[in-house]
């Protein structure tokens, strides 16, 4: 899973809800807007932020973020 | 504590389906099973009430993972086919086909199941809402414009009174608390939502319980009849009066099913046997209280304490609970317990002008913090609830 592919985040922004899981998990990778829709800092993130990112996915209330891996 | 071999887990909805994905995470290269009582891919529940039942999202866009994303997991997947019983000492799951399913470890997620009312079975029209097809039944029936009666009113009942009220239906909601989620959220934010759902145009007929459920000869619905001898006609009827951790299965399994399926700290209800999601019970050491949780941050992030538990790393489960409703234009989020008995201050913002933070405060402590339309606001107001911070110290603006 590891390997050399490389990770992006990929943001469903009709389901993000705004709840801001996601900069509290992954704050370089992520940001919200005043209405606290999400912002993507980094679509294309360093392999060190991939746990934060992986957790931001998992812990995301609308579902919205989905990481796609490239080789 | 040796790593298993095989783990089962019972539930295919959100907890189960984390529960396997921590696993891979964490690296967990053994054998995993997945069951799932109904036929569907593992599925978001929250959009049901809301963005499903109002035709903005179809009912496929709720599954959680594509059936490509699954099959990556590398997790034998059972669908369709619910447990019936546990067997703790052989560490087996019995189902309804007759499979009989061992593993070292077993993870118990089935969630929980709506209540009902007494005989309301015998009547057509009237809903619940848990599942998908109850939320694309649901939404068929509305479509025909009936008038609505919502029996309940909770975060789901209030949820379904504001998007059929927004689908333009004439909707009535009606429960024993004086004010919509009272019971959940306190009297200041409930009269701020009752508020809300008066401009919309609902019915309120709230601090008086149902007494039954009225039908015609043909079968059908037609109305609710409350204990104050009111009547609230209606051609259709949704009871959402809560639920029950779905755990009838495992009765006279040996666990102790009292309120869900009471767990120690690190989420484990016996010897090889955790729970998570709606149905756990578990003890929060850092509270130090018992809690089970209702809400789905909770199935996600206990899921992955009990993946981190199961491939070793004995950690205990101390989340700050997460929750959030969107009803209208409304947002409102909150981090903690929020008991409708503790104090609350308004800390930023007016709930005149509907954008506001409400601090809970109980044993002059902070112990939860609730964003309305303040989705962005509320995020720096985490810590005080986290920290306990002390209530003296909170900025009051109002009570």
């Amino acid at each position: 899973m590891e390997t050399n592919s490389k990770l992006k985040v990929i943001v469903d922004y009709d389901k993000c809800c705004g709840a801001g899981q996601c900069v509290m998990v992954a704050p370089k990778v992520f940001d919200q807007r005043d209405d606290g829709i999400v912002i993507v800092l980094d679509a294309e993130p360093p392999p060190e932020q991939y746990g934060p990112v992986r957790e931001a996915a998992a812990v995301c209330p609308g579902a919205a973020i989905r990481l796609g891996e490239s080789a | 504590m040796k790593t298993p071999s095989r783990v089962l887990v019972v539930g295919a909805s959100l907890g189960g389906l984390s529960v396997v994905e921590a696993l891979r995470r964490e690296g967990y290269a053994g054998g995993v099973t997945l069951l799932g009582a109904e036929r569907h891919l593992p599925y978001d529940r929250p959009p049901l009430s809301k963005k499903v039942l109002s035709g903005a999202v179809e009912p496929e866009k709720t599954f959680l993972r594509s059936e490509s994303a699954v099959a990556q997991l590398d997790a034998e997947v059972i669908l369709g086919d619910p447990a019936v019983r546990l067997d703790l000492t052989a560490r087996e799951v019995h189902t309804a086909a007759g499979r009989v399913l061992r593993a070292d470890v077993i993870v118990l997620a089935t969630g929980i199941e709506p209540r009902r009312l007494p005989g309301q079975e015998k009547w057509a029209g009237v809903h619940v809402l848990r599942t998908v097809d109850d939320a694309v039944a649901l939404r068929a029936d509305l479509l025909e414009n009936p008038r609505l009666v919502v029996v309940g009113e909770g975060v789901l009942g209030t949820e379904i009174a504001a998007t059929a009220r927004s689908m333009g239906l004439a909707v009535t909601l009606t429960g024993p608390q004086s004010a919509p989620l009272a019971g959940q959220l306190g009297p200041l934010v409930g009269g701020v939502l009752a508020k809300l759902h008066v401009e919309k145009g609902v019915d309120l007929r709230l601090g008086v319980a149902v007494k039954q459920l009225v039908g015609g000869d043909d079968g059908r619905v037609a109305g609710v009849l409350l204990e104050n001898g009111e009547m609230l006609p209606a051609d259709r009827v949704v009871v959402a009066i809560g639920s029950r951790p779905a755990t009838g299965w495992l009765a006279g399994s040996g666990l102790d099913i009292s309120d869900g399926i009471v767990c120690d700290a690190r989420c484990r209800a016996a010897e090889g046997v955790y729970a998570v999601g709606d149905a756990a019970s578990f003890h929060h050491e850092g509270l130090g209280v018992r809690l089970r949780l209702e809400n789905r941050s909770n199935a996600v992030e206990q899921a992955m304490a009990v993946a981190a538990n199961i491939v070793g790393k004995d950690e205990p489960y101390t989340p700050v609970p997460f929750f959030w409703t969107d009803q209208y234009e409304t947002k409102i989020q909150t981090f903690g317990i929020l008991s409708p008995e503790a104090e609350v201050a308004v800390v930023e913002g007016d709930p005149e002008k509907r954008q506001f933070v409400a601090l809970y405060g109980k044993n002059g402590k902070v112990i939860g913090a609730l964003g309305w339309n303040a989705i962005k606001a509320i995020r720096a107001y985490r810590q005080f609830v986290v920290d306990g911070k002390p209530w003296a110290e909170v900025g009051v603006q109002a009570s």
